[in-house]
């Protein structure tokens, strides 16, 4: 074991239990909150691989904003501020996504740890003036697009939430009331 | 020095903990929480292998750059669909069939 190892281990048993902890658990909000401390250790990980930039931006726009954008949309869909076991699925369907879940895993467990689990490497320093030269030479093409995506994503949301709802009214194609109430 | 077996135990942990919270879940943004778990899963590999691989492109850093950036797009759509469902359906519990 390596100090790297130990570290490394240190930060993913956080990570790992409360991963496990924000899907297993019955407090809608505590769920997001748990999400937090998952994200924020993950970039905790990526900061002892060396990866100080993704580590941060890990930070920024996770942590940051996707949580906060989690947190809106619960509290916007009234969410119960306790726990609420009358929303939890049934427990065969528990029981077989737990199973499917620990399938998953014995699967890339299976795949990943016999390919390069044994190996021993050392990491490489962050290096974010070379990481910047890439991303803005070689990467330059696909960055720009990106940008486009999240112009498109921008707009598409914005449609989404001004879409008009539908009106109750019987006997009434409901597609055909919405849209004429636009 | 890092063993790889460590940060490759915490991707399967990570992707299997999203699956579960995929197909277990009720709540929409539950579910949503399970699929960033298995974009985290993926980030955390692409992450592993920038750090322990000699390549001049960045290739492992930089995607995870851009995976970061999609998950946050995805994010926002997915948030202003399952607020056109509350307000069209009045909850957001996908075991329930929709009108």
């Amino acid at each position: 074991m390596t100090t790297l190892d130990i570290l490394f281990g240190a930060v993913a048993l956080i990570t790992a239990a409360s991963a496990v902890l924000a899907v297993t658990t019955q407090h809608l909000v505590h769920a997001a909150l748990w999400l937090v401390v998952t994200l924020g250790t993950l970039a905790g990980c990526y900061l002892i691989l060396g990866a100080e930039l993704v580590a941060l931006v890990q930070l920024l726009v996770y942590v940051g904003a996707v949580v906060v954008l989690v947190l809106f949309a619960l509290m916007l869909t009234r969410a119960p501020m306790g726990s609420s076991p009358e929303h939890s699925s049934s427990s065969v369907q528990r029981i077989a996504a737990a199973l499917i879940g620990a399938g998953t895993s014995a699967l890339f467990a299976a795949v990943l740890l016999p390919a390069l689990g044994g190996e021993l490497r050392p990491t490489r320093p962050g290096d974010t003036k070379g990481i910047a030269t890439q991303l803005f030479g070689t990467w330059v093409w696909p960055f720009e697009l990106l940008s486009l995506l999240l112009l498109v994503a921008l707009i598409a949301a914005l449609a989404v939430s001004r879409m008009p709802p539908r009106l109750p009214v019987s006997g009434v194609p409901s597609t055909a009331s919405g849209r004429e109430s636009a | 020095m890092i063993h790889l077996w460590v940060p490759l135990m915490l991707v399967c942990v990570l992707a299997g903990a999203g699956a579960y919270g995929v197909m277990a879940r009720r709540n929409a943004v539950l579910v949503l929480i399970g699929v960033e778990l298995i974009l985290n899963a993926a980030n955390l590999l692409f992450v592993t292998m920038g750090s322990v691989l000699y390549d001049k492109l960045r290739t492992g850093h930089v995607l995870t750059l851009f995976l970061i950036t999609i998950a946050a797009a995805e994010m926002g759509v997915a948030l202003a669909v399952i607020l056109a469902l509350f307000r069209d359906r009045g909850h957001i519990d996908l075991s329930e069939p929709g009108s």
